[in-house]
């Protein structure tokens, strides 16, 4: 490592990589710090499996066009307009071409993954999964001469009047130094791993998250640019969060912690009671509401509960159900209220109208008579062995970030870009997405705004 | 849960694969694992043989260790298939040859060639051994030719009965295909997909051997070691018709088929088995079946032995060195036809199988 930079990266994802490489093929200098061990490089990157990209035309791996305005209008309804439009679209315009350019940089595409066929037209998945994608830019990025250190964790940065100018590194052997570079790109992700910080918001609820990603994404390059200065975007109380299996491990489960049966049976609480319809829409688009409402709950804990006629509607799973012959039996193991449990169920199932099941569609399955109700695809829970999958709050990201504009340059609190600070990724999604979210965008705004950030910051560093 | 240690760790990773299917795009073992949801022995066994250990799954995978999942498919799967070579071997008394297989190798290889060399000079006078031979019928001077074909056509047929009811155990085991039955397209397509190694490729972008980076060329030096074989086996079958048909008795000057063949396939059994040893020396332990090192080691050097000493029977065959060579090639041989049933060689007849019933899958499926 050098003395000092064209391009300083913190971060070692997505938008880091497509940072660095870019500023790299820019002819800058580049070093990039990635605070957690080489194995665990990459941050949310790694769990990652596809990039949702406008293209006019169907391609070799997606089935049709998904055009500039289609993607538009879907952004749109999952933020409900909480986005910035020129930002947005400029981000859209961008991704037909980050189809291509993320090729060039060595990602391989394929088509999408078994059980996945609703994203055949839109998203395009890396073959291998995330971490292939990460280890084939970090190949480019080496090959083409970029420095990259891990375990390198920086512990404050120097900013003059929204000017950076050096940052403070801590390493377990080297110990501490200082790096100047002449352009920042900040790509260190949101603090989705930091329960202290999570709890300003949650309060001891926040203790029984589980994090699906690594206990890196702590957010201390996010803390340390707000609080010197730049302006905030996104709101800080939000974060993505789905139920995943309370059996989990408390941090980096990934995506085989996911539960897609939810619509196949009910949801009930410590108590036993139903809190919400499980047959409110086609899953894809209601995944993503059940971490909110199983935080909500007491104890941040549910319990999905059918029986053995629907096993194998849905992926098999990492953790296999919990069984019981009786609805007693099971509660026994759940550690529920036998009595509470049976009644909630009987309940369930004398309400249950009789309908045309069919799970791709918004079918006439629904109950009657009981609240919450269950809108589509109720059926009765009377097939032994009786079967459940506990589930808790998995946050996959959070949306406070630094403002940018579209140069994917830091705006400072006063409304003035910085002179050489740019932000990626996670960082700076809050600019895009309000709120919500559609499978790939967070790769999207990776790749797009780090394509532009390391340009943009090599321009800067070599003027 | 299932017989072995082995197996329960690699039903337990393919609950963990199946629940991702990230890897999906990088080979058979995926799509097939895909079409199940629970695990017999004979469906992990099938697709441990499936495995081309080309790697790629353990460096893309974001659970391998140290992640606590732990999932390390090459390794587990690599462990399986050798532990499915001594369950399935016939007859069973013999599969405990798997167990210390390179001491195994080794020694019926020296015994093999030290029982053609101690034969050769008992049946020979010392002047015929150490003689200078040429012209046709050469080697016979020192083993008559119906001696030697009787001798070998025997060891040939044992290897083969011994293979065909290994695999006939290994195809029942693994049960009929999930939906399909065997036809000659299956069996069509995985000649295809075994001669070309399409699944030792890392989904294209190539193979990992001893880091995260895909240059590894085991690919270029099985392919050297399996035709080189291919060659000779060709060399030796085109020298028995000219032998029976035309009357026409080795040695053959250079320029004629058999010699042509057994050179171009000699030469690849020199260099092929050289690479796949050196690649297995670099190779990351993590990946690595250590326990059956001396397996595939001995595999590798019986090929190695009988290309070298082929090649250096063709260059010294008008000298007097031609007897003893003469008496270690065939010695070579001998051993590695004997052992082929209970050595690394039974892992392209498993894999051929498990190729067969994938294509059965696959055609089914679509």
């Amino acid at each position: 490592m050098g003395s000092k930079y064209d391009v300083l990266v913190i971060g070692g994802g997505n938008a880091a990589l497509c940072a660095a490489i870019s500023a790299r093929r820019g002819g800058a200098s580049v070093l990039v710090l990635e605070g957690a061990p080489k194995f665990y490089r990459g941050g949310n990157t790694r769990h990652t499996r596809n990039m949702r990209c406008a293209h006019d035309a169907a391609t070799e791996i997606l089935t049709g066009p998904y055009t500039e305005e289609e993607f538009w209008e879907d952004l749109l309804r999952v933020t409900g307009g909480q986005t910035d439009e020129v930002l947005a679209r400029h981000m859209i315009r961008e991704s037909k071409d980050i189809l291509n350019w993320i090729v060039e940089q060595g990602v391989r595409w394929q088509p999408s993954l078994g059980g996945t066929l609703s994203l055949g037209r839109t998203n395009s998945f890396f073959l291998g999964g995330g971490r292939a994608m990460l280890n084939a830019l970090y190949l480019t990025a080496e090959r083409l001469g970029v420095d990259v250190a891990y375990d390198a964790e920086v512990t404050d940065l120097a900013i003059e009047d929204g000017m950076f100018l050096a940052a403070r590194l801590k390493r377990p052997i080297n110990g501490e130094t200082e790096i100047r570079a002449t352009s920042l790109v900040a790509a260190a992700g949101g603090f989705e791993a930091n329960i202290e910080w999570l709890k300003q918001y949650w309060g001891e609820a926040a203790d029984n998250f589980l994090i699906r990603g690594t206990p890196y994404n702590r957010g201390s390059i996010l803390k340390m640019l707000l609080d010197k200065g730049v302006q905030e975007v996104g709101d800080p109380t939000q974060c993505h969060a789905v139920a995943i299996d309370a059996r989990a491990p408390k941090f980096d489960g990934g995506i085989i912690t996911r539960h897609d049966s939810v619509v196949f049976g009910i949801v009930v609480n410590r108590h036993s009671q139903r809190f919400y319809d499980e047959g409110e829409d086609i899953w894809p688009k209601r995944y993503a509401i059940w971490g909110r409402l199983v935080a909500a709950q007491p104890d941040q804990i549910a319990y999905i509960i059918f029986d053995s006629t629907v096993v194998t509607s849905f992926m098999p799973t990492l953790f296999a159900p919990i069984a019981g012959q009786t609805i007693a039996e099971l509660a026994g193991k759940l550690e529920l209220d036998p009595a509470a449990l049976e009644k909630t169920i009987t309940e369930f199932n004398a309400a249950v109208r009789h309908g045309t099941f069919d799970h791709t569609i918004l079918d006439d399955c629904v109950t009657e008579g009981i609240t919450p109700p269950k809108t589509h695809w109720a059926r009765r829970i009377e097939t032994p062995p009786y079967l459940a999958y506990p589930v808790r709050p998995g946050i996959t990201f959070t949306y406070l970030g630094t403002r940018v504009n579209k140069e994917a340059r830091m705006l400072m609190a006063d409304g003035k870009p910085s002179a050489n600070m740019f932000a990626a990724g996670e960082i700076m999604a809050g600019n895009v997405l309000g709120k919500g979210y559609a499978a790939g965008m967070g790769m999207t705004i990776g790749s797009v705004f780090g394509r532009i950030a390391g340009r943009e910051a090599a321009k800067h560093a070599r003027n | 849960m299932h017989g072995t240690r082995t197996l329960d760790e690699a039903d337990r990773l393919m609950t963990v694969c199946n629940s991702c299917r990230y890897c999906e795009g990088l080979c058979a073992v995926f799509p097939a694992m895909e079409m199940r949801r629970a695990f017999s022995d004979g469906d992990l066994n099938y697709l441990a043989n499936l495995c081309h250990a080309c790697g790629a799954c353990y460096v893309d995978c974001q659970f391998s260790p140290p992640h606590e999942f732990n999932v390390n498919v090459p390794k587990t799967l690599a462990v399986a298939r050798a532990e499915s070579y001594a369950a399935y071997a016939w007859p069973q008394a013999l599969s405990g040859a798997f167990a210390r297989n390179g001491l195994v190798i080794s020694m019926v290889a020296a015994l093999s060639m030290a029982a053609f060399i101690l034969g050769f000079a008992a049946l020979n006078e010392r002047g015929v051994l150490f003689g200078v031979h040429t012209g046709p019928g050469a080697f016979y001077k020192l083993m008559p030719h119906n001696a030697m074909a009787a001798l070998f056509g025997a060891a040939f047929l044992y290897a083969v009965l011994a293979l065909v009811m290994s695999v006939r155990a290994f195809w029942r085991d693994i049960g009929p295909p999930i939906g399909g039955r065997a036809d000659g397209g299956s069996i069509f397509q995985a000649m295809r997909d075994a001669g070309e190694l399409r699944y030792l490729h890392g989904g294209g972008v190539g193979c990992y051997n001893e880091d995260d980076k895909p240059t590894d060329r085991r690919k270029l030096f099985h392919h050297l070691t399996f035709y080189g074989f291919v060659l000779c086996f060709a060399a030796t079958s085109v020298a028995t018709l000219y032998h029976y048909l035309l009357g026409r008795e080795a040695p053959y000057p250079w320029w004629d088929l058999p010699v042509l063949l057994g050179t171009l396939g000699g030469i690849g059994l020199v260099i092929g088995p050289v690479g796949l040893f050196a690649a297995k020396m670099r190779r990351d332990p993590a990946l690595l079946d250590e326990q059956r090192y001396g397996m595939d080691v001995g595999f590798n050097a019986m090929l190695l032995l009988t290309g070298l000493t082929g090649m250096l029977l063709l260059v010294l065959r008008e000298t007097g060195a031609m007897g003893p060579l003469l008496a270690l090639h065939l010695g070579a041989v001998f051993a590695l036809f004997i052992t082929m049933p209970y050595g690394k060689f039974v892992h392209g007849i498993y894999r051929f199988a498990a190729l067969v019933r994938y294509a059965q899958e696959r055609r089914t499926a679509a």
